[in-house]
């Protein structure tokens, strides 16, 4: 869930060189004809072949061992560190990918625009371990769940260096987005350094919330309630980027950070690998935020579509998931693996909040294009301070 | 073969200066004629997130729409024009410095002995051999407010609180002077290494004091050097969008942070085609003043 530069293109090289598998040379033949329908029958024709594309440290390199271990598919894993890059490959077409990850917002687009291929939920076994609540809330992006099922969620929230900012004020409201919308407190972690994330559909709706408004509004009056509140405290924010605010958290740069509930795990967990100078805490704001979801979806021309839904099935092992989760710190999709998630995980509230957080949460909904480009002005004229 | 080439009128010559034309042709003008084409259409959603330009009418009717909207958008709004006129500004300013610091280094390298000036051109050259992207991460280290530089200066006891350096336009300019530095001082050496040095002692024959010498003599010869170094570092500064991004002030309004916007937030393929050639045909003026100034240091009669 990050906005990235040259990085991400440096990572897309990044490609997993797994092990070979005994069994691969069992496969049949690549016999895969333009046109031929989707294989019926169990046994796929396609090449032992399947072409991932994720973002970066997103997964336990076990899981693809084990998946290449039991299925005899080989996986080409690539990695991708921002939803505009995936976004610009997938609508240029002829990725070569079968399964990608967009976060759910962007992936609500992406089935508009007809970029991916229907589930067909016979090849994917493990469907009913997916959690219902989860399932209802994507349904809201994704019509009937028809093309992507959950790999990981995570929450738009506030991570802060608890040492500095009880410095400054013993009582600051760390469970609010006061920290960062009232400008009487945030004057105060002006120097200290408040960052927001460089994502206009997600702040102002955040700032709408905070406003007890609408979060999806497309009304222009409500955005521009947001931008004035915005506006008045623009002068106490130091950084707007999406990936930046990481490490400046993690070495006590900034102390107020609205960001990302997984990266602001990674922070915290890289500062206190730093040693005891900066404890980073995670907390969701209890004026209620946005929950997003990244999605396994298979694009319409992918080129082994049935091994992306056995690939899609296999992560969806209780096991699989729960592995995942405890390796990358994310909450998953899948209420079977939820017992086999290690305590540690299970029980951060950063991770997997209370049912009454839970309640409060609200989708980023995608916008229409005029109203994009609308709160795309309006987002400059905030970061500009104009 | 070389009797059927040569009726075809492909000498060994014509065939060497053919690969930089076809060079050109594809990796400049096919690209541009692909953003060119992407600028007159409209969004949609759909895969590729445009129209095309030419569809079926009829049986017999193929109809090209060109959608002129986009580059008048440019001009209604005047975020395009504030944020072009503050690249070039940034990218002006970024240039004098580089000229100010590159002139002496490349003055002195062109003056040092032969064997010195071999290991000199290297250092200046070093840089490249490490991703430019890591070098600009490097910067970060270098400039926060408990990164290198404040550290020094609090230890030396300039200052008694960190300086906020990182995330203003100062990191900007110490970003791009630094990253493009090597383009100002490479041609200016290359310039300055041919001078003829009997000219310097004719001037002072004639009575000039050495910075006279220096003033009448070496900057003008050393112009086509100053013009070809200023346009290698001005050129690509513009269009700069990593350095601001990563050390500047989020309040810094560059056209590679527009194009950024119109292309990923908006998801508007066309306006930010409609961006990137009216940023190319900004450029494109200094090159054609340089091209002048050049067939000019010709002699004006051999046009190069």
């Amino acid at each position: 869930m990050s906005i990235s530069i040259r990085a991400g293109l440096v990572g897309l090289l990044a490609a997993t060189a797994l092990a070979g598998c005994g069994k691969k040379q069992e496969a049949p033949p690549a016999a895969e004809t333009a046109g031929a329908p989707a294989a019926t029958a169990p046994a796929s024709t396609e090449e032992k072949v399947v072409n991932v594309y994720n973002w970066s440290d997103y997964i336990d390199p076990k899981t693809l061992e084990q998946f290449t271990a039991e299925t005899g598919i080989k996986v080409n894993y690539d990695v991708f560190d921002s939803n505009e890059v995936l976004e610009t490959k997938l609508l240029a077409g002829n990725t070569g990918y079968d399964v990608v990850v967009p976060s759910a917002s962007f992936l609500e687009r992406q089935i508009k625009a007809g970029v991916f291929r229907k589930l067909d939920r016979s090849k994917i076994p493990n469907w009913d371990k997916l959690d219902a609540e989860v399932l209802q809330r994507v349904a809201l992006h994704d019509p009937g769940n028809e093309h992507s099922v959950n790999f990981m969620w995570g929450t738009t929230g506030i991570g802060y260096n608890e040492g500095k900012v009880k410095a400054i004020d013993p009582n600051a409201p760390v469970d609010s987005f006061r920290m960062v919308f009232d400008p009487a407190v945030a004057a105060k972690f002006k120097d200290c350094g408040i960052s927001v994330l460089d994502a206009p559909s997600e702040i102002v709706g955040v700032a709408l919330a905070y406003l007890g408004k609408d979060p999806n509004s497309q009304a222009e009056a409500d955005l521009k309630l947001a931008e004035d509140l915005l506006m008045k405290v623009r002068p106490y924010i130091r950084m707007i980027h999406s990936s930046n605010y990481i490490d400046a958290l993690a070495n006590g740069e900034i102390c107020v950070a609205v960001g990302w509930s997984g990266d602001i795990l990674q922070a915290r967990d890289r500062a206190a690998e730093a040693g005891p100078g900066n404890v980073i805490k995670y907390s969701v704001p209890k004026e209620g935020t946005i929950i997003w979801f990244d999605m396994f979806a298979i694009p319409a021309d992918a080129p082994h579509p049935d091994n992306a839904h056995t690939f899609i099935d296999f992560m969806n092992r209780p096991e699989m998931a729960a592995a995942n989760s405890d390796f990358i710190n994310y909450a998953n999709g899948n209420s079977a693996s939820f017992e086999k998630i290690s305590e540690e995980v299970r029980s951060d509230p950063g991770i997997f909040p209370s049912a009454e957080v839970k309640a409060k949460l609200f989708p980023d909904l995608a916008e229409s294009a005029e109203f994009t480009r609308l709160l795309n002005r309006s987002w400059t004229r905030f970061t500009t301070g104009k | 073969m070389t009797a059927r080439l040569k009726r075809l009128g492909l000498r060994g010559r014509n065939l060497v200066t053919a690969v930089p034309y076809l060079w050109l042709i594809v990796f400049f003008l096919i690209p541009f004629a692909i953003v060119l084409k992407i600028s007159f259409s409209t969004t949609q959603i759909a895969m590729p997130p445009y129209e095309p330009l030419l569809h079926w009418a009829g049986e017999k009717m193929l109809q090209i729409q060109l959608n002129l909207a986009n580059f008048a958008f440019l001009v209604q709004d005047d975020l395009y024009g504030t944020a072009y006129l503050n690249s070039i500004w940034v990218a002006g300013v970024s240039t004098l410095i580089c000229l100010l610091i590159g002139y002496p280094i490349a003055y002195a390298i062109a003056r040092s002995s032969p064997s010195t000036r071999n290991i000199l051109m290297l250092l200046v050259v070093l840089p490249f051999w490490t991703s430019f992207l890591l070098r600009v991460y490097a910067w970060i280290g270098i400039l926060k407010n408990n990164g290198l530089l404040n550290n020094f200066l609090l230890w030396i006891g300039v200052i008694d609180q960190p300086f906020q350096m990182l995330q203003t336009d100062f990191a900007v300019y110490v970003g791009i002077v630094y990253s493009y530095l090597p383009f100002m001082i490479l041609p200016l050496y290359a310039n300055l290494e041919k001078l003829d040095l009997t000219l310097l002692e004719a001037a002072e024959d004639l009575g000039c004091r050495p910075w006279q010498a220096f003033y009448k003599v070496t900057l003008p010869l050393s112009k086509p050097g100053i013009i070809a170094g200023c346009l290698l570092v001005f050129i690509p500064a513009v269009g700069e969008f990593v350095i601001p991004s990563l050390l500047g002030d989020p309040g810094m309004l560059m056209i590679g942070k527009v194009l950024w916007t119109e292309f990923f937030n908006n998801r508007d393929w066309p306006v930010a085609s409609a961006v990137a050639i009216a940023l190319l045909l900004f450029l494109v003026i200094p090159i054609m003043f340089y091209q002048r100034a050049q067939d000019a240091e010709a002699g004006g009669g051999v046009h190069r």
